[in-house]
């Protein structure tokens, strides 16, 4: 068990230095680092000017030699202006540069200085990945439930009419983006288009205190999505299980309908769907970006948004690592549980 | 009880019963006009090849046909209460208490997410209203009465921890958990090795006196009807055929269909040269393909047109015997001792020279401990120290359960594998460590292989005729592709197929036909040693002769070697000249037919032959049952392979069969026995099977 975890560790290690040098390749392209000296200074600046401001903050060294600042196995940039004032991305606002410490990437903790926050990276990191786990917690305690509900009642009796209205429904909650049904829901629960003023259009007030009226509408958004698709995987699953030779064993002993959906098939029909609810988390951080936007929530997805759209290196490169870290994770705890749930692959 | 418990009339009682299932398209008929009736106590015996509507019976008698099947006519009875009248609640009262069903496939009808404690406790649970410790008794109890080892422990376990044999032994303490009148055994033991078969059956021989439970026993082995049942009712085509007491059907049959199937059963004393299996002629009809008149009509010898195809034939007692009745219009008129019409006898072939030699082939297999975490590696030894020789045009049968190594050997004979050590030779030349990707054309197409399974071996959406063609090309044969179309047509009338077959699909075939396909590849590049791996063992009895003896044709014919791998003891004493007898990657036993069927026996030999189980009446077998399973290949025991199960260990002194293995010991010309038994003990062994005299 030590090893397979060690093992899993440095699968998560390996996959986190491999995604990190692609983000950090991408935004050292020289267009956005030029974008990003724009937004920094003005945007009527020269090319001079720009290339003066790369030189003058470290943006023109090689490329491993960055890379290698920001793990923080290279000692870090440094530059004397015309007034003789070193600055240098280890040296904070207000510390004297000779107190200043000569290593500081990733490794020594520091994960740097968003340019467009104008705040630390992990300050920012921690308090929207707080909201954003606020928003997922309550989708997947509507969505999970929801969606093993309806499987499970569609693939008990397969091809029946529950089956064919239940599939229909998944399907068409699959079928539409969180972009659409957003919009849709905000037109019609909360704009006067049709008048339904039950819930707020935007969720920026649920960041401090989340209640019915200002949350429901994001966390339905994402929920109804992956809804539609966990339930769609129950149902096959079910179905085939139902199917199954033991189930009739079950039925000719002469348990009861519902004891044998209960007792006999659940447990069964969870096995499969149970890796894609876990490969829905990382997956729901896509939709979190769509929502959070649309309902002007500031989470993770936002963050990444503005991190993006402003080429802000270091906030972006924090954001990739959080990603391989939640799906990895997500997908260590997909595999042990799945252990559990089959007898079958127990740890002898 | 209940009331139901005075009651002495038949348990079961099925009137002119007829099911059908019902297909977008129409209705297919699965049983028709079918009548049966089971006595308290007694064990009535469903014989019949595959689809010819014995499950269903079972299944109709459950009441659990599926949302397209459905009882069109007639009743079925149990203690006098009609079944098709009861509802949902009352049927699921009866259902596990009253009548209770053990299946053919133990993994597949365990439920694998529950421990077996939890799955037995329920139907007590259901039915008597009992309480978790009453219910956890009745349960140790009844698993100590299947004889598991442990019983605590295997109450907590999952199913996948058993072996097949335990987990069959606990589908039917399931079945026995409330104690009920009838209990249905759809195929108990397809699914198990002879010795687990046996054991098995003896326990639910012994079971059901215990309990006085009466039985309907499906199976499509009458050597296995013949050792459990008291009657039998045999089914063709959805009919019952045939019905009445074993002795009367096994010795008095009155129906065609029930002599054809006897005669292509091979029995002892059949013999591939003078006495040859008589295979039933044509094919099963598929169930919307019937015949008019008599369904068997079209494969009957008694056929005569006009009367048996021109109305439906119901079913007539026979007279002067007890309850004995069939479905045939001429049964009066046929001289049911004629002997069989003058088949072809064949001389014996002549074995030539030493084509393929084995030298101490070992073959071990690393495996990690765990598949999904790692750990230590462990050592399977799935062949050790294989040696012997093999002669042209001489059929070498391997016979021994599953996990003896019998197919690893196939395997790096064909170079599927490589050989651990030990060597093979084919021809002078070494081929033991060349894998399959390495060797020649010549030598890929001098080493084929005939497959278990006809239905997965062949492409599903190439065209049989395509797959012989593409199997000519790889062995290079023909320069043209008209060449090679017409020694495919060539090889179609090998096998027997109809020509226009080339173009059909393999869906379109039935399994007896996909084999002769899989046989038509096999021998299409001239092959010098062909390895049948259980090539009728999927097959239904009427098919398998035919099959069989289509394979022996060829052999005679091209002069190859057959390497005729099976478990099954009949056909293997029908058509090899030589037996090898292996346990646990060990050979045990070799020699020829008659040597290795008659005593001295290796103890395993001898345990073998008793276990098969036999078609015929005037047959005394010995009795002896092997405890427990095979041991694991990946821990086996110490010394002698077989020591834990022999009945024999105890007569070698010095607990010598703990400690070594035994050497190889030359008995007679080219019979060894792989045994530390004294030469007196062996010489004392009397033989397995006796005819009775007559």
């Amino acid at each position: 068990m030590a090893f397979f975890l060690l093992r899993r560790l440095g699968v998560m290690l390996i996959t986190a230095i491999c995604l990190t040098f692609i983000v950090f390749f991408m935004t050292n392209l020289h267009p956005n680092l030029e974008k990003l000296a724009k937004t920094q200074g003005n945007f009527r600046m020269t090319d001079e000017a720009v290339n003066s401001f790369l030189e003058r903050n470290g943006y023109t060294q090689p490329l491993a030699v960055k890379y290698g600042e920001w793990i923080g196995v290279l000692p870090s940039h440094r530059d004397t202006d015309d007034e003789g004032k070193v600055t240098g991305r280890c040296i904070q606002p207000g510390m004297d540069a000779e107190e200043a410490p000569e290593y500081c990437g990733i490794l020594q903790g520091n994960w740097g200085y968003s340019t467009v926050f104008k705040e630390p990276v992990e300050d920012i990191i921690g308090k929207r990945l707080a909201l954003t786990g606020k928003l997922m917690f309550w989708v997947m305690m509507l969505m999970v439930p929801g969606a093993l509900i309806l499987g499970v009642l569609a693939g008990m009796r397969e091809g029946s009419r529950t089956d064919r209205s239940l599939s229909t429904l998944s399907i068409s909650m699959t079928a539409t983006p969180e972009y659409v049904s957003g919009v849709l829901f905000i037109a019609i629960f909360s704009s006067s288009a049709v008048g339904l003023k039950w819930f707020k259009g935007t969720a920026t007030s649920a960041m401090e205190d989340a209640n019915l009226e200002n949350f429901l509408l994001p966390v339905v958004t994402i929920a109804l999505y992956g809804m539609g698709y966990i339930a769609r995987m129950t149902r096959a699953s079910m179905a085939e299980v139902m199917t199954s030779q033991y189930i009739r064993t079950a039925r000719l002993k002469g348990v009861s309908f519902p004891n044998i959906v209960m007792k006999h098939a659940l447990r069964n029909a969870l096995i499969a769907p149970f890796t894609v609810i876990m490969l829905q988390f990382p997956w729901l951080l896509n939709g979190v970006v769509i929502v959070e936007t649309i309902f002007n929530y500031k989470g993770f997805g936002w963050t990444l948004v503005q991190a993006a759209g402003n080429n802000d290196i270091e906030l972006l490169m924090a954001v990739s690592v959080v990603s391989v870290i939640v799906v990895l994770v997500t997908q260590l705890i997909s595999d042990i549980g799945y252990v559990y749930l089959n007898p079958r692959i127990r740890l002898s | 009880m209940t009331a139901s418990d005075d009651y002495d009339g038949p348990i079961l009682e099925i009137e002119d019963l007829s099911i059908s299932f019902f297909t977008r398209l129409r209705e297919i008929p699965a049983v028709m006009d079918f009548s049966c009736k089971v006595m308290p106590g007694e064990a009535m015996g469903l014989v019949g090849e595959s689809g010819c509507g014995k499950s269903t019976v079972a299944l109709g008698v459950m009441q659990d046909l599926g949302v397209n099947g459905r009882v069109v006519g007639g009743t079925i009875k149990f203690k006098g209460r009609d079944l098709g009248k009861m509802s949902m609640e009352e049927l699921r009262d009866l259902r596990g208490s009253e009548i209770a069903m053990i299946y053919q496939e133990p993994m597949a009808s365990l439920n694998p997410a529950m421990k077996i404690g939890k799955q037995l406790m329920e139907v007590p649970m259901i039915h008597q209203g009992a309480s978790k410790e009453e219910a956890y008794a009745r349960a140790l109890e009844v698993v100590t009465d299947v004889k598991l080892p442990d019983p605590k422990r295997m109450l907590n376990s999952f199913p996948h921890q058993l072996s097949g044999g335990q987990q069959q032994r606990i589908v039917i303490a399931m079945a026995l958990m409330s104690k009920p009148s009838l209990l249905i055994l759809d195929e108990p033991t397809t699914a198990l090795d002879v010795t687990v078969e046996a054991a098995v059956v003896d326990l639910v021989k012994e079971l059901g006196e215990k309990y006085g439970t009466s039985m309907l026993f499906i199976s499509h082995n009458l050597g296995l009807v013949l050792e459990t049942c008291d009657r039998l009712c045999v089914m063709y085509s959805g009919e019952a055929v045939e019905t009445g007491s074993i002795e009367d059907v096994f010795d008095q049959m009155q129906h065609p269909y029930t002599q054809a199937l006897f005669r292509s059963i091979p029995l002892p004393g059949a013999d591939k040269n003078s006495r040859p299996l008589v295979a039933i002629p044509g094919n099963f009809p598929l169930p919307h393909e019937r015949p008019p008149g008599c369904n068997f009509g079209p494969r009957c010898d008694y056929f005569e047109e006009g009367r048996c195809n021109a109305q439906n034939i119901p079913m007539t007692s026979v007279k002067g015997f007890d309850r004995h009745r069939s479905r045939c219009l001429r049964f009066e008129e046929i001289d049911w001792d004629a002997p069989l019409a003058a088949v072809v006898t064949n001389a014996k072939s002549e074995p030539g020279e030493v084509i393929l030699k084995m030298d101490n082939l070992k073959k071990y297999y690393e495996v990690s401990a765990n598949a999904l975490f790692g750990g230590s590696k462990k050592v399977v030894k799935a062949n050790e120290t294989l040696s012997f020789e093999a002669r042209e045009g001489e059929t070498l049968a391997i016979v021994g359960e599953s996990g003896c190594g019998k197919s690893t050997f196939a395997k790096v004979l064909m170079g599927l594998e490589t050989a651990t050590d030990g060597g093979i030779t084919l021809d002078g030349a070494s081929i033991g460590d060349v894998p399959i990707e390495a060797r020649g054309t010549d030598l890929v197409r001098s080493v084929q292989m005939v497959f278990q399974n006809p239905f997965d071996t062949l492409n599903p959406s190439m065209t049989v005729g395509n797959q012989i063609i593409r199997a000519l090309e790889i062995f290079k044969i023909g320069k043209t592709e008209g060449e090679r179309r017409s020694r495919m047509l060539e090889l179609l009338d090998l096998v027997k197929l109809p020509r226009e077959f080339a173009g059909r699909m393999p869906r379109q075939l039935s399994g007896g036909q996909k084999q002769r396909v899989g046989i038509a590849r096999a021998f299409a590049g001239g092959a010098r040693i062909v390895v049948a791996d259980e090539p009728v063992s999927a097959l239904d009895v009427s098919v398998q002769a035919a099959v069989t003896d289509l394979l022996m044709e060829i052999q005679r014919e091209e002069k190859t070697t057959l390497l005729f791998i099976s478990h099954d003891l009949s056909i293997v004493r029908y058509l090899s000249d030589r037996v090898m007898v292996m346990y646990l990657g060990h050979v045990v036993e070799m020699g020829d037919t008659d040597q290795v069927f008659s005593p001295p026996y290796h103890p395993y030999t001898e345990a073998l032959l008793s276990a098969v189980p036999i078609a015929d009446t005037s047959i005394e077998k010995e009795h002896i049952v092997l405890e427990g399973d095979i041991p694991s290949a990946m821990n086996p025991p110490s010394g002698c392979p077989f020591q834990t199960r022999c009945r024999w260990k105890d007569q070698v002194p010095g607990g010598l069969c703990d400690k070594e293995v035994p050497p190889m010991r030359r008995l007679a010309e080219g019979h060894e026995v792989k045994c530390h038994l004294s030469d007196e003990i062996l010489a004392r062994m009397t033989p397995v099977i006796k005819i009775a005299a007559e």
